[in-house]
């Protein structure tokens, strides 16, 4: 194996679990409610300018990181409660939009309270790369990988040992057979785009040392993960992190074999070629139609 | 007679006609002209895309895309290579529905969120391809273009342009209204209700959903061509997947199957980032909060959800409000 393929491999597989982040609270949300969450790449966006300015304003990263994901899980509370709830029931492009419109909302405000600028973040344990099988990676890059697995991890405790993770669940399987049992499908909802905004936060945050952050982060990366969602199968935790990973390498792999011009493009080609070929995704419900 | 000039197409598109005629006394410098140009390119496009989204019922993020590709059509063949304007607007617009008959086959076997993604997806590939491709596009910075002339009569200036848009968003409208009310038009709504229940009756819902997909890009890539040509220059930022939005929202927001609503919709959105440009730091945040806002209170969107506010008020009456929607 070459050298060169190893630094792509680790490249993409950095990349990807940014991906699969974002994936996983693309798949929550629509999990729960059915929707696409278009500001989901916003959460990343706020994860990693708060954690910025809270570091500027002297704050060690211990604390800055927890109170940035707090901050970005008020936000996607606060999306859910004034945004969502209020049109629940509407049509897919009406929700389309409303969610579209507040990814522009937040950017918007994003400017006012921070501004239009990139923005260097400290990585977390410095910045002497380190060499392996020939390749060079980054601490910070170590740190993105070990949390994505530990997220990972959390979240499958979560969703198969915990009431509240079990209820989400079963709300995502019939909404109606779950609060037949009693399950509290508004509140389940409700936590859902906490837990998302929470996740995309951390991906911004894990990232933010490596490529800077500023306004529109999210957008790309929003895009991206909803293309890694799409690729593992909507609605699918696993096939949220697949996607995503495997996004992320074939995107470094084609940057880096075929042609780095397109490198943004080829996560939409992979897009398309899944809704063509296999809509369901790689590891989606293969569903019918109800008439 | 009464009767007949209550109909959207004769008492509609009269209105309309009083207007776009009357307008040029209240616009009062060249700032103005242009965006009402700016107004009447995008109400083409949006006509296009209501026949796509409140007709039948699908729905595409990436109609920038098409309105992009008939812009840079058009200006590289009638800059870089020469060709007579209108024959590079013909040959554009020939390729955007070549291309919009051959990807829409299998994007629009998609439906709801699938299909918003991938017509998304499109969008995007579109834009970065001519982001990309410098060498014919000029890439990020854009290529200017020659102005539109046809038979050695060049079309300069924004009144000349006023007037030529104007008489397009009328041919625009009248096409759009007389689609929907011929068969093809019923065999759309109905597939918009339900598209196994139309197919079960004989209306072949695939070849349907393909011709509407391809008008829409074509009005879109009209539109584009022509805009190309008015401001003498493209870039990519007409490219962008926040142009396919805003262009939903404009159809969305003015109402869904409702034509004259896609013309409310555009006039309502084009001028509200001008208003908001003197609030320029708070531009962004008012313009998504419109969006939710209007979605959240008006879902069927500003034409008729007033018309149903005025429904009651005509008691008995036939001709009344609710015929223009």
């Amino acid at each position: 194996m070459s050298a060169q393929f190893m630094q792509y491999l680790l490249t993409g597989i950095t990349v990807g679990a940014i991906y699969a982040l974002v994936a996983l609270g693309f798949s929550i949300i629509f999990n729960a409610s059915d929707v696409i969450n278009f500001a989901q790449g916003e959460f990343v966006m706020i994860g990693g300018m708060a954690t910025m300015s809270l570091i500027a304003a002297g704050l060690p990263y211990g604390l800055a990181i927890p109170l940035a994901v707090a901050a970005a899980a008020l936000v996607g509370l606060a999306l859910e409660k004034f945004a969502v709830e209020p049109a629940r029931g509407a049509s897919v492009v009406t929700l389309i939009i409303i969610t579209i419109g507040a990814s522009i909302f937040l950017r918007g405000l994003a400017t006012l309270v921070w501004d239009k600028n990139l923005h260097a973040v400290r990585p977390f344990t410095g910045d002497a790369p380190i060499a392996i099988a020939g390749a060079t990676i980054l601490p910070q890059s170590l740190w993105v990988i070990g949390v994505t697995l530990a997220i990972v991890l959390a979240l499958s405790w979560f969703f198969g040992r915990t009431l509240l993770g079990k209820a989400m669940l079963a709300t995502s399987h019939n909404r109606l057979a779950a609060q037949l049992v009693g399950i509290n499908v508004r509140m389940v909802l409700f936590m859902s785009f906490g837990l998302s905004a929470a996740l995309g936060a951390v991906a911004g945050i894990l990232i933010a040392p490596i490529t800077t952050t500023s306004y529109d982060v999210g957008v790309m990366l929003g895009l991206k993960g909803f293309a890694a969602a799409i690729l593992g199968g909507l609605g699918s935790g696993l096939g949220a992190v697949v996607g995503g990973i495997v996004l992320g390498v074939a995107e470094t792999m084609s940057a880096g074999y075929v042609s780095s011009a397109y490198k943004d493009a080829i996560a939409f080609v992979i897009m398309l070629a899944v809704l063509f070929f296999l809509p369901s995704g790689l590891f989606g419900k293969r569903g019918g139609d109800r008439v | 007679m009464l009767a007949r000039l209550a109909s959207p197409r004769t008492g509609g598109l009269l209105a309309l006609a009083v207007v776009i005629a009357l307008l040029p006394l209240a616009l009062s410098n060249k700032y103005f002209y242009d965006v009402a140009i700016l107004v009447g390119l995008n109400a083409i496009v949006c006509i296009g895309l209501n026949l796509l989204i409140g007709y039948a019922g699908q729905i595409s993020l990436g109609h920038a895309g098409f309105f992009g590709l008939g812009a840079y059509g058009s200006a590289v063949l009638a800059s870089r290579y020469g060709w007579p304007p209108l024959a590079a607007l013909l040959a554009t617009t020939g390729a955007v529905a070549m291309l919009a008959y051959v990807v829409g086959r299998p994007i629009l076997r998609l439906r709801g969120h699938y299909l918003a993604m991938a017509t998304l997806g499109l969008g995007i590939i579109i834009f970065m391809i001519i982001s990309t491709e410098d060498k014919f596009t000029g890439g990020p910075d854009g290529i200017s273009v020659v102005p539109f002339s046809v038979a050695g009569f060049a079309l300069q200036g924004e009144r000349v342009w006023y007037w030529v848009v104007g008489a397009l968003l009328l041919v625009a409208v009248w096409l759009g209204l007389n689609l929907i009310e011929s068969p093809t038009g019923r065999a759309l709504r109905a597939l918009h209700s339900s598209e196994v229940g139309a197919e079960v009756v004989g209306i072949n819902a695939a070849e349907h959903k393909l011709m509407v997909f391809v008008v829409s890009a074509v009005f879109a890539s009209v539109a584009g061509s022509l805009a190309a040509h008015y401001s003498g220059f493209v870039t990519p930022s007409k490219v962008t997947f926040l142009h396919s939005i805003e262009l939903v929202t404009m159809v969305v927001f003015g109402g869904l199957a409702s034509t004259f609503g896609a013309v409310v919709g555009a006039v309502v959105l084009t001028t509200l980032p001008q208003l908001l440009a003197a609030f320029e730091d708070y531009e962004m945040m008012v313009f998504g909060a419109v969006m939710i806002g209007t979605m959240i209170f008006l879902p069927r969107g500003v034409v008729p959800s007033l018309a149903r506010l005025l429904r009651p008020r005509r008691a008995g009456g036939a001709a009344g409000k609710d015929s223009l929607a």
